[in-house]
């Protein structure tokens, strides 16, 4: 996984995550779920393909942003167990 | 807040709100004329010495009370219609706030920068120091910047809760399984209170929302903690 520095976004460039017109609607959890999908398929396909992880790091910051964090850990946490519903 | 026997709207201290205020007493007018019109008919009904017990019908007179009504009832929706599709508008926000409703207490989530998450709880009856304000001030209030586009995403970890601070304009319930977003732009710095808004339980009416609205700079400078 990549390290806490290398997630943090470069200082004074990030703000938050901008306008995304794939989600457009009030409801914004596909776009918080989309983003961590995101992160994780990016990582497992640059690790694999042995090229650095480093553009990943902006659905990280994305759904770091935009995801309740107690949901994040329990995703991490069945992502751990073997148990995640989602495609990684 | 609120002051003691309030009947009006709270002072705007959005844009939005600003519209909102605007809108109402539009609407208020009306219903006013309207409302005064029908009393003044009645009264003149009323006290008429005049009898006639030969009317049959009155075309010209029904076809005013229908196309006026229609005439005003668009004049109503016209600026509602406006105000709906301008708080839907895509704007740039600058900082994303989570809000977290659980049973009875908020949790705020600032994670754009690193991680910074707290409680925030009303301060019971006994923890309070002179001046502050019984059922509505918290530990730890949610500090935020003035002039700046602001995204909030609502939600909830048990039942239905609601996050609302009426200066600002803003209601937004808050569903488990759901997030809610919500933005807002404050163009006053101060300290805005508000309460939950959807039914959640014994303390329903015990789980506030306080702001404070504080100038870009002194935000900018990191969270200060206070003993």
């Amino acid at each position: 996984m990549l390290d806490v520095e290398a997630q943090e976004p470069p200082k004074g460039k990030w703000s938050t995550p901008p306008f995304d017109p794939r989600f457009p609607s009030q409801n914004q959890i596909r776009n918080c779920y989309q983003n961590f999908l995101d992160y994780h398929r990016c990582l497992k396909t640059r690790t694999r393909r042995g090229k650095s992880t480093q553009p990943c790091e902006y659905y990280f910051r994305v759904y770091h942003s935009l995801c309740p964090i107690s949901w994040v850990e329990s995703w991490n946490e069945q992502i751990k167990n073997g148990i995640f519903a989602g495609k990684i | 807040m609120a002051h003691a026997a309030q009947v009006g709207l709270q002072d705007a201290t959005s844009p939005i709100m600003e519209e909102l205020i605007t809108f109402h007493d539009h609407a208020l007018m009306i219903i006013f004329l309207i409302c005064s019109l029908v009393l003044y008919a009645l009264f003149l009904t009323l006290t008429t010495k005049l009898t006639n017990t030969n009317i049959s019908d009155a075309q010209e007179m029904e076809t005013v009370w229908t196309i006026l009504p229609a005439i005003i009832l668009v004049l109503i929706a016209l600026p509602s219609l406006r105000i709906l599709y301008m708080t839907d508008e895509v704007n740039d926000p600058s900082l994303t706030i989570k809000s977290i409703g659980h049973q009875w207490y908020w949790t705020y989530e600032y994670t754009d920068y690193g991680g910074l998450i707290f409680n925030s709880y009303m301060l019971p009856p006994l923890f309070l120091e002179p001046g502050d304000l019984r059922l509505l001030d918290v530990d730890n209030r949610v500090v935020l910047p003035i002039e700046t586009p602001i995204r909030m995403m609502i939600t909830s970890q048990d039942v239905l809760h609601s996050w609302a601070v009426p200066t600002l304009g803003l209601k937004t319930d808050a569903i488990p399984g759901r997030l809610n977003q919500t933005t807002f732009t404050a163009t006053r710095p101060g300290v805005y209170y508000g309460q939950c808004s959807e039914i959640c339980g014994a303390n329903h009416s015990f789980m506030p929302i306080v702001l404070e609205l504080i100038p870009l700079k002194i935000f900018e400078m990191g969270p200060v903690f206070t003993l």
